[in-house]
């Protein structure tokens, strides 16, 4: 019965084995926090941290980006805490940047997708405007069968738009009508394909399940489909991000992350996390309702909002 | 995170078994993890600062029972407050005597604000009330035929203005129309709005005017991070509020908002939506949001199984004897009987919130062998379960034969015991092996 697992077939042990490894993770990550105190002013620090934390960037997060801040201070002691901790933010983020434009297919397919009402129809309405200012022919698909009135949703942006909609029926098979958007759009000779899913909150198999299915659709009509994945996350959103990052990523590849709603006053902090625990990276962020109302993803402005 | 939260609290608390007062520093360091797991479920910084300043308060002072946890009563004491904070008991939503009683749905963009006005439809409905149905969204996309559809799915009636009608004008011709008809409920959905928009934040007070109503609900995103409180005041501020909902708590967020909200507002929070459907509406119950808010699962349930079922002064026996390394398999089957008088393994372990989930999936068959330990163990003369020792190859195939086992799952019994009870020996500060029982009592 020994703790350490020396014994791994008896009861006590294997069972408090399980039970320590998740006590070990969670006490590695207490460990983190605040680091060594060192002889940094303690009420700075304190400030910081909850700069950080009301960002929502995490206690987690928050406890590694100050010990990295402090690898700073060690190399460079002109550095105050602040600005150690802006860079190390600034280094985190502008490590993991992604590109979200056209190319290298025809079509070029992707596919949108994130928890409910984090905004992606309305991103998808944004960006294919973008494509079609491009001189970009541009489809959307409605692929949420499921919420009520979304596919009238998608057609009013693709209007605004200048782009072609294909849609079902509510309540139709979501895997078929992106099926028949890509046949149709390989028939019409189209460059860009975006195809708004329905809102699924990632602790949901059933849907996650059908969210894959989709992904693979897109592969069997245009090779290489799909040719982008977006994960769009809400920035009022707390630490919950990181746990939809997550499951979405290991569900379907994710190529990168939009951060929405970012024209209030959340921060969007738990990208941080995502991008340093998942690899991530962002691409763009949504700063509105209107048409116009976003913008490639800036590490540094990002990092700055942050304080 | 409970194992976690309670395995700190209690190594930091054991050594303070048996006095009668837990200090303060002993306190603040375990009140440490508290506020972590507070964060971690997004409440916000202030207020879990605050909390624990309170909590802290009503700590020292406390008595520790005769409980080897004091770290357990801490928790007590965080649930506690938790449950206090978010308004104790459940509050339903008030009619007014003058019908229609309209109640104003507000909130940001995409918190659930049409979802819920269906299902708000739907549960009004089921309380044999008739309702009315109306949207002043007439900024997002197909918000109004959004709320059609709901209301046709929820059956209930739906009011639509002429198109181009302004947000008050539709207000107050759905109001005229509930009235003419005879409506006991008339809900109003709006445009979501961030709550620095000034324009559209004066709009939702000329609504509510114009509505007269007596209810403004505003619906929160249950997944929101530090923001709510800002939602929370200038919502509250600028509109005035009666209540709140939170949506999406189906997922998987710890829905540390709802306190924060909760804290900054005053209002109580009315609804939980649990999923898309219209029937996915609760109404709030606190003690399940701070279970949920501290990561404790189903915990507290277990830790009450555990105080009715469990007979201290035996745990207390035991845990006396392993601490002078006398321990025998006489203990070992009265462990055995208490784990079991708590039910069945697996139920315990699942209300385990901290429990990892290949752990869980290592129970089953550890359930098993534990009847199997434990049928060995009643095929020992008494003599046998004190002198684990003099237990021979012939007395063991005796006890396997006895037991329906076999000899060499009574070998691996015995040499796990003696495991662990050289391994008692060899510890100063007490009964690992007693920990395991322990362990799953929290
Ligand atoms: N303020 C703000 N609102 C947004 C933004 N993106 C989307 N919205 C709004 O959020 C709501 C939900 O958006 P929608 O695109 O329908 O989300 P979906 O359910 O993920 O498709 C709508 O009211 C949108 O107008 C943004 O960047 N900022
Ligand atoms: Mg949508």
């Amino acid at each position: 019965m020994s703790a350490s697992g020396a014994d791994r077939s008896s009861l006590f042990g294997r069972l408090r084995d399980g039970l320590q490894r998740t006590r070990r993770q969670l006490g590695e990550r207490l460990a983190n926090v605040l680091g060594r105190r060192g002889d940094l002013d303690a009420s700075a620090l304190e400030r910081l941290e909850e700069a950080l934390l009301e960002a929502d960037v995490g206690p987690t997060t928050a406890g590694r980006l100050v010990a990295r801040a402090r690898g700073r201070m060690d190399q460079d002691p002109a550095l105050d805490l602040e600005a150690a901790l802006e860079a190390a933010a600034t280094e985190l983020l502008a490590s993991h940047r992604a590109d979200l434009s056209p190319r290298g297919a025809k079509p070029w397919v992707a596919v949108v997708l994130g928890v409910n009402g984090c905004g992606k129809t309305t991103l998808v309405g944004k960006l294919a405007a973008d494509c079609a200012r491009h001189g970009l022919s541009t489809m959307l698909v409605a692929a949420d069968t499921f919420r009520a009135a979304a596919a009238e949703q998608l057609m009013v942006w693709a209007e605004r738009a200048g782009a072609t909609v294909v849609r079902a029926r509510e309540g139709g098979d979501p895997a078929a009508v992106v099926h028949d958007g890509l046949e149709a759009s390989r028939a019409r000779g189209l460059d860009v394909v975006w195809i708004d899913t329905a809102g699924r909150l990632h602790t949901k198999r059933n849907l996650m399940s059908e969210l894959e299915k989709i992904v693979r659709v897109c592969g069997r009509s245009v090779p290489g489909a799909p040719h982008h994945t977006l994960l769009v996350l809400d920035a009022t959103v707390g630490q919950n991000s990181l746990a939809q990052a997550r499951t979405f990523a290991e569900l379907v590849p994710i190529t990168s992350i939009a951060i929405n709603k970012l024209d209030g006053t959340a921060r969007g902090g738990a990208v941080l996390a995502i991008a340093d625990e998942l690899g991530l990276p962002i691409s763009v962020v949504g700063l509105g309702e209107g048409i116009d109302d976003w913008a490639a993803f800036d590490p540094e402005a990002f990092a700055r909002g942050l304080f | 995170m409970f194992e976690a939260l309670t395995g700190r609290l209690d190594g930091i608390f054991r050594k303070l078994t048996g006095q009668a007062r837990l200090t303060p520093e002993s306190i603040q360091e375990g009140l440490r993890e508290v506020r972590r797991a507070l964060l971690e479920a997004d409440v916000q910084v202030a207020v879990a600062k605050d909390f624990i300043t309170r909590v802290e308060a009503r700590a020292v002072g406390q008595e520790v029972l005769r409980s080897l946890t004091p770290g357990q009563q801490v928790i007590g004491l965080v649930r506690d407050e938790l449950i206090r904070l978010l308004g104790d008991r459940p509050v339903t939503l008030a009619g007014s005597p003058h019908l229609p009683t309209v109640v104003l749905l507000a909130g940001l963009q995409g918190s659930g604000k049409t979802t819920f006005a269906g299902k708000l439809a739907h549960w009004l409905k089921n309380a044999g009330k008739r309702t009315l149905l109306a949207s002043a969204d007439v900024y997002r996309p197909a918000a109004i035929e959004q709320l059609e559809r709901l209301g046709a799915q929820a059956e209930v009636g739906f009011f639509r203005a002429d198109e181009g009608t302004q947000p008050a004008e539709i207000v107050r011709r759905a109001v005229d129309e509930a009235r003419r008809r005879g409506f006991d409920f008339l809900v109003l959905d709006t445009a979501g709005r961030l709550h620095i928009d000034e324009p559209l934040m004066a709009e939702l007070a000329e609504l509510k005017a114009a509505a007269r109503a007596h209810q403004v609900l505003l619906v929160v995103d249950g997944m929101t991070g530090q923001e709510a409180v800002r939602i929370g005041r200038a919502f509250a501020e600028r509109t005035g509020i009666d209540g709140l909902v939170l949506t999406k708590m189906d997922g998987d967020a710890r829905g540390g908002a709802a306190l924060s909200l909760r804290q900054v507002t005053g209002k109580p929070i009315l609804f939980l939506g649990v999923g898309e459907k219209l029937d996915a509406l609760e109404a709030f119950d606190p003690e399940r949001v701070a279970g949920r808010i501290l990561g404790m699962g189903d915990v507290l349930g277990l830790v009450e199984r555990a105080r009715a079922t469990v007979d201290r002064e035996a745990v207390e026996r035991m845990a006396e004897r392993a601490r002078r390394a006398d321990w025998t398999l006489e203990d070992f089957l009265e462990q055995l009987r208490q784990m079991k008088k708590m039910g069945p393994l697996e139920d315990l372990a699942k209300m385990l919130p901290g429990v990892p989930r290949q752990a869980l999936s290592e129970i089953g068959p550890q359930a098993g062998r534990l009847k199997r330990f434990e049928a060995i163990l009643l095929s020992m003369t008494p003599f046998e379960r004190r002198h684990p020792r003099r237990i021979d190859g012939s007395r063991r195939r005796r006890i396997a034969a006895g037991s329906g086992t076999t000899v060499p799952e009574v070998n691996q019994l015995l040499k796990d015991f003696e495991q662990a009870r050289t391994l008692m020996k060899r510890l100063k500060h007490g009964p690992r092996g007693l920990k395991g029982l322990r362990g799953l009592m929290r």
